[in-house]
């Protein structure tokens, strides 16, 4: 059956077809060409499903079969190296939950709600065209790859196929992405607990039930994951029904009404903490606490809108395709590109896809279903969340994601400001709103995860609980986003600890030392200083942060799948498959042009709300006239701008310029390629790997 | 025709369980532990002469390469 729908050629196949593409084509005209009446978020829904069928059917598999010329006959690194630990043989299905549970993020969920502010047709459409034709791309060539060469990083591979300079350059652009990374996904759960007693209660709690579990798991049952798993469930749960009567009791709620820098210090400490740790006592248990729960809550959402079947009330364009809206400055182009990154094209993914998937794989064979499907269900997740975010009143969504500066602090004010944008709403809705959700406002709860939140509230008491247990839904989803995010924090001060006591290294070999205690500490506390300080500045950001992190995060993040797509079209060369090339090139072109533009308008565009030395310059006349510009208070906040104004003027610098430079390294051997007869490309030699001969 | 119902049902079952299976393995992989049993099969198959982990070892062992730093082990960002 399931060889009938992929491959056949008979008449069956074709009429099945056609009708997938009719229907796709369909759903696509109603939620494209509909203006003035809600469209219903089921049409969204069929037109994402139908086009991804199309895209696995004919251009997964034509790039699997013609481009990189998949060998079913060839061994993979687990058939090579199997060693039942790490180098394993894995069952398409069970590989393929693996690897979705490793590139499903915020990313995903955070970049489509703040998309939403052009309406929700621009980013659907960057959302689905980006992943066929470049995210998935990406994510399954980079596999293929990484599969020919025994499951080597992307950092490797890059410095084995183009020279060490382009290596080392890599190399400091993922250090870069790592940091922005965990400074913005920390930002996010900062805006999301900001003020809210049950929100931070609840997630303050995950800590000692991690604990808990981590002690069962290691001393009382050891490596009973289900029932660890199902303790820590129904501990958090307990969790989250206990925070309301927390929230409601000012006795307690003052211990956890924290405000933003409090929270940062917080969340900055609490990675140190983790991070230099035994793993089974914190780390471990929180990630299989909140894997289990990004799976079964995005997994419980899709039904959730299938079910209960929403009305979109966000036009599908909105008037800040112009580049003036409150969310996020910049026009659609570079911008919108840049905004949602996860979902359609991730950098990120190139490193996981080089990461443990490439040493699980059976056969080759099984490439475009691990790598290119896995990416096609991350993209439905970002679906899903733009149907989250566009299912709110859009009046109710732009009050929650302008800052304090633009729309004022009272729901007066707010109401007044987003009503002159032009979505009418009253204070009452706004009041009610925030009363619904158990919550005392929600202004201004800028980052993304807030308005998910009210939105997946919104669709699953739709599902169960109705009105009643909106406020639980909300806090539930905050909870699952702050989880997994947390999870992400530690394990990324841990990575970036490596990275940083690598480079060190170069200078002071004895920093290598990974089992020494003075490094890790040291390291340790480098990595979440790095992070920390761009946390630190973005929640005291008058501006909310994520305004200016935001498109930051989302260029380095297209700079890696820039480098990375750079990568497999100079393999592909070197394997003289160049006739093919346009695979990769075609992506790679299209976020160098966005990532480029993006890094030169971020600092050179005249415009303050969008260029960083602008900005700066606005300011500092400020300051020599002794003004003080709003919505700082103070001379001294002001320089402090005017300092991160130019720190980040050179990080986006530095984004563009790795860019750069990683197409001229491209270039340059592309044509030593082409100037070379036989394929060149270094991978593992087919017949000279004998099995068993490099046995672990 | 029961019998017919019989072999259905039988096959149904069947294919129950193997999702159950699979699903189980899933969640685990998701967590950095493989298949403990294909760990044991490939010891006894390629190295009979030497020790095997026994579950609660192997377990540890997996965890704390899940998270040694110094693999190039990134995971869920984005």
């Amino acid at each position: 059956m399931s060889a009938l729908i992929w491959s056949g050629n008979g008449i069956q196949t074709k009429i099945l077809w056609t009708a997938i593409a009719a229907l796709g084509a369909a759903s696509f005209a109603i939620i494209a060409l509909s203006r003035g009446e809600p469209v219903n978020a089921a049409w969204m829904v069929i037109a994402a499903v139908c086009i991804y069928f199309i895209a696995y059917r004919y251009y997964a598999l034509f790039i699997a079969k013609k481009v990189l010329g998949v060998d079913v006959a060839r061994p993979t690194p687990a058939v090579r190296h199997n060693d039942g630990l790490d180098y394993v043989p894995t069952n398409r299905y069970v590989l393929f939950g693996h690897h979705f549970a490793a590139i499903a993020g915020a990313g995903p969920l955070v970049g489509p709600v703040l998309a939403a502010q052009m309406g929700y047709l621009p980013g659907t459409l960057w959302i689905l065209a980006g992943v066929v034709l470049a995210g998935a791309v990406q994510d399954m060539t980079v596999l293929f790859l990484s599969t020919r060469r025994d499951g080597r990083s992307l950092g490797d591979m890059v410095r084995a196929e183009m020279g060490p300079v382009a290596g080392t350059i890599a190399g400091i652009g993922i250090l870069l992405i790592c940091i922005i990374i965990l400074a913005v996904l920390a930002l996010v759960v900062v805006q999301a607990l900001n003020g809210s007693p049950w929100g931070t209660f609840t997630v303050f709690c995950t800590v000692p039930i991690a604990l808990i579990m981590g002690v069962y798991g290691r001393f009382l049952r050891r490596g009973r994951v289900a029932e660890m798993s199902a303790i820590g469930f129904v501990l958090l749960m307990a969790a989250l029904i206990y925070g309301q009567t927390v929230a409601q009791t000012p006795a307690l709620a003052q211990y956890f009404n924290l405000s933003g820098p409090i929270l940062a210090l917080v969340i900055i400490g609490y990675g140190f903490v983790a991070s230099v740790l035994p793993v089974w006592l914190l780390l471990a248990p929180r990630d299989y606490l909140s894997t289990f729960m990004k799976i079964g809550v995005v997994t419980l959402l899709a039904l959730a809108i299938i079910i209960v079947r929403p009305d979109l009330q966000m036009p599908a364009l909105t008037k800040f395709v112009d580049g003036t809206g409150p969310v996020w400055a910049g026009s659609l182009f570079p911008f919108l590109f840049i905004t949602i990154a996860c979902g359609s094209v991730s950098g990120w993914h190139a490193l996981i896809s080089s990461g443990t998937t490439p040493k699980m794989i059976e056969n080759e064979s099984q490439i475009p279903f691990i790598g290119y499907g896995g990416m096609l269900m991350e993209s439905f997740v970002a679906i899903m969340a733009m149907i989250a975010a566009s299912v709110l009143h859009p009046g109710v969504y732009f009050a929650m994601n302008s800052a304090g500066g633009i729309i004022g602090t009272t729901v007066q004010q707010a109401a007044e400001a987003v009503s002159n944008m032009g979505f009418v709403v009253t204070p009452d809705q706004l009041r009610q709103v925030a009363h619904n959700v158990g919550e005392t406002t929600i202004l201004s709860r800028t980052g993304g995860a807030p308005t998910l939140a009210v939105g997946m509230a919104q669709i699953l008491s739709g599902l169960f609980g109705g009105q009643a247990l909106t406020a639980i839904w909300y806090h539930f989803a905050i909870l699952f986003e702050a989880l997994f995010i947390l999870t992400t924090v530690d394990a990324g001060t841990r990575v970036c600890r490596f990275m940083i006591q690598d480079l060190v290294g170069n200078a002071v070999p004895a920093f290598r030392e990974t089992k020494s205690w003075t490094n890790n500490l040291i390291g340790s506390a480098l990595a979440c200083a790095l992070w920390g300080y761009f946390l630190y500045q973005g929640v005291i950001d008058p501006l909310g942060g994520i305004w200016t992190m935001w498109p930051l995060f989302g260029t380095s993040n297209q700079m890696l799948a820039a480098i990375a797509l750079v990568l497999c079209t100079v393999v592909l060369f070197k394997m003289k498959r160049q006739r093919f090339a346009w695979v990769t090139i075609i992506p790679a072109t299209w976020l160098v042009a966005c990532t480029v533009t993006a890094g030169a308008e971020k600092v050179f565009d005249p415009d303050p709300a969008i260029g960083f030395l602008a900005h700066a310059s606005k300011l500092s006349t400020a300051i020599a006239a002794g003004q003080v510009l709003a919505p700082a208070h103070s001379l001294g906040e002001m320089s402090r701008l005017v300092f991160n104004d130019y720190l980040d003027a050179t990080l986006a610098a530095l984004f563009a310029g790795v860019v750069i430079a990683m197409v001229v390294y491209g270039i340059i051997n592309i044509r030593k390629a082409f100037g070379t007869p036989k394929p060149t490309a270094i991978e593992v030699e087919f017949a000279g790997a004998a099995a068993g001969a490099s046995h672990a | 025709m029961p019998d017919i119902l019989a072999v259905k049902f039988a096959e149904w079952k069947e294919r129950g369980e193997a999702v159950r299976v699979w699903s189980v393995r899933a969640a685990r992989l998701m967590i950095g532990i493989p298949d403990y049993e294909t760990y044991v099969q490939h010891r006894k198959k390629t190295h009979p002469e030497l020790p095997i982990m026994s579950y609660e070892e192997f377990f540890v062992e997996r965890q704390e390469a899940r998270y040694a730093v110094g693999k190039g082990r990134f995971r869920g960002c984005c």
